[in-house]
């Protein structure tokens, strides 16, 4: 199968959920989607691996949903919101997915966050006709 | 006749309705950002808008990936908040106005737009938390809704020209409604923010001030980007922002404008407020 190239795949250290991401990780994607039920939830919890297979989920989907690996999920097609369907309530907010990214503690994340916006109300009076605080 | 009187732009994060639920506005984290609403309120409360048109991304509630409409309008009497995966409590259950959703099908298809109707739609966090920081969260909410999802979520996406153009057809739509209604635009989400990958927590402050400054003034500088430079320059989820000019597309060409507040970081996103009225009524 031969997927179209896109100017995108270049920007470094992301993942364009496009056709080819969402076409592979279909199972993956729809045991996620499957969180927004509690019920759901409770069966995964029991027995995730049985879960995985109910949903068609196997080989290294399977192996990364185990073993919550969150940034192979997301190079194997995970979509970022479905996926924070199975992080947040089990303890891994966005931030924290964030610094496992890039293998960093979640307070050094937020630092960077922060870094960003230094100078932020100097910016917005230069700019003018901003709501300071 | 049915009148657009402005449009207003909201991060529409998770964060936002859990600070609110949590009672956590005036907390230092977040008191500069919610504060910075109040302008936002009172302009409302003057106007008192009858409706809000609200644009949005569904995140994965409402649209699964084995359906996905690039826009699509919610068409009922009735819109529910759900449970999205995290077992929070759904806020009440929106008002609708199916008669007039209908006549803006119609419209918007006549003009070329085929969106996908739905009689039946679940509002995630995207819609839900954009009315509560504007105007509070109720059991029995003082505004009557129309969802409009745009796909944000999984490539391809419309560009930010085809949203401009949307906006557009939308105050077309709008304003051959035959009923004296007061209606307000809220563009949603952004600014420059990505989630996923090593590339996670990006905010481009600068850009995200100049795409305030240019949507208010000069939104037509906005519709030359493709959504790749917009990843490139803000986010795979900063891309959200394109959404805003759909609001913009439905305004007048030169719009007063009332009220711009930017704050950042606030979770992982640039956040920008923008109040833009419609003089020429």
């Amino acid at each position: 199968m031969e997927w179209t190239k896109h100017d995108y795949e270049d920007i470094p250290g992301t993942y364009v959920f496009d056709g080819k991401h969402a076409y592979g990780a279909y199972p993956l994607n729809k045991l996620l989607f499957s969180f927004c039920d509690e019920e759901n939830r409770s069966e995964f919890d029991r027995d995730p691996a049985a879960y995985c297979d109910k949903y068609g989920v196997t080989g290294q989907y399977k192996e990364f949903v185990l073993g919550k690996q969150f940034l192979n999920m997301l190079r194997s097609g995970a979509n970022i919101y479905f996926m924070a369907k199975m992080a947040i309530p089990r303890g891994t907010s966005v931030q924290d997915a964030g610094a496992q990214f890039q293998g960093i503690t979640t307070p050094e994340f937020q630092a960077k966050l922060s870094a960003q916006a230094e100078g932020l109300v100097d910016k917005l009076k230069k700019r003018g006709g901003y709501w300071i605080g | 006749m049915a009148k657009i009187i402005g449009g207003i732009t909201s991060s529409h994060i998770p964060a936002v309705g859990n600070a609110i639920a949590d009672g956590k506005t005036q907390e230092p984290y977040w008191k500069r950002f919610f504060d910075g609403y109040k302008p936002a309120q009172a302009w409302l409360d003057e106007q008192k808008p009858d409706i809000a048109i609200v644009v949005y991304n569904d995140h994965g509630l409402n649209f699964f990936l084995d359906k996905v409409p690039t826009f699509a309008l919610g068409c009922a009497d009735r819109y529910d908040n759900a449970d999205e995966g995290w077992a929070l409590k759904p806020v009440s259950p929106f008002k609708g106005n199916a008669a007039f959703s209908w006549h803006i099908a119609e419209k918007l298809v006549e003009q070329e737009f085929d969106i996908c109707t739905c009689q039946e739609m679940k509002v995630d966090h995207g819609f839900v938390n954009p009315i509560r920081a504007l105007w509070g969260t109720h059991e029995n909410w003082p505004i009557t809704t129309i969802p409009l999802a745009v796909n944000t979520v999984q490539h391809p996406l419309p560009s930010a020209l085809r949203c401009f153009k949307l906006g557009k057809a939308l105050r077309q739509a709008v304003e051959s409604y035959d009923q004296d209604l007061k209606v307000v635009v809220l563009g949603t989400g952004g600014m420059s923010h990505q989630l996923q990958g090593e590339r996670a927590g990006l905010i481009n402050v600068d850009f995200d001030l100049e795409c305030m400054d240019r949507i208010a003034s000069d939104p037509e500088w906005m519709t030359k980007f493709t959504n790749s430079e917009i990843m490139r320059l803000t986010g795979t989820e900063g891309i959200e922002t394109i959404m805003w000019l759909v609001m913009r597309g439905a305004l007048q060409d030169n719009v007063k404008i009332v009220h711009k507040h930017y704050h950042a970081p606030i979770s992982n996103t640039g956040a920008g407020v923008l109040v833009l009225e419609n003089t020429f009524l």
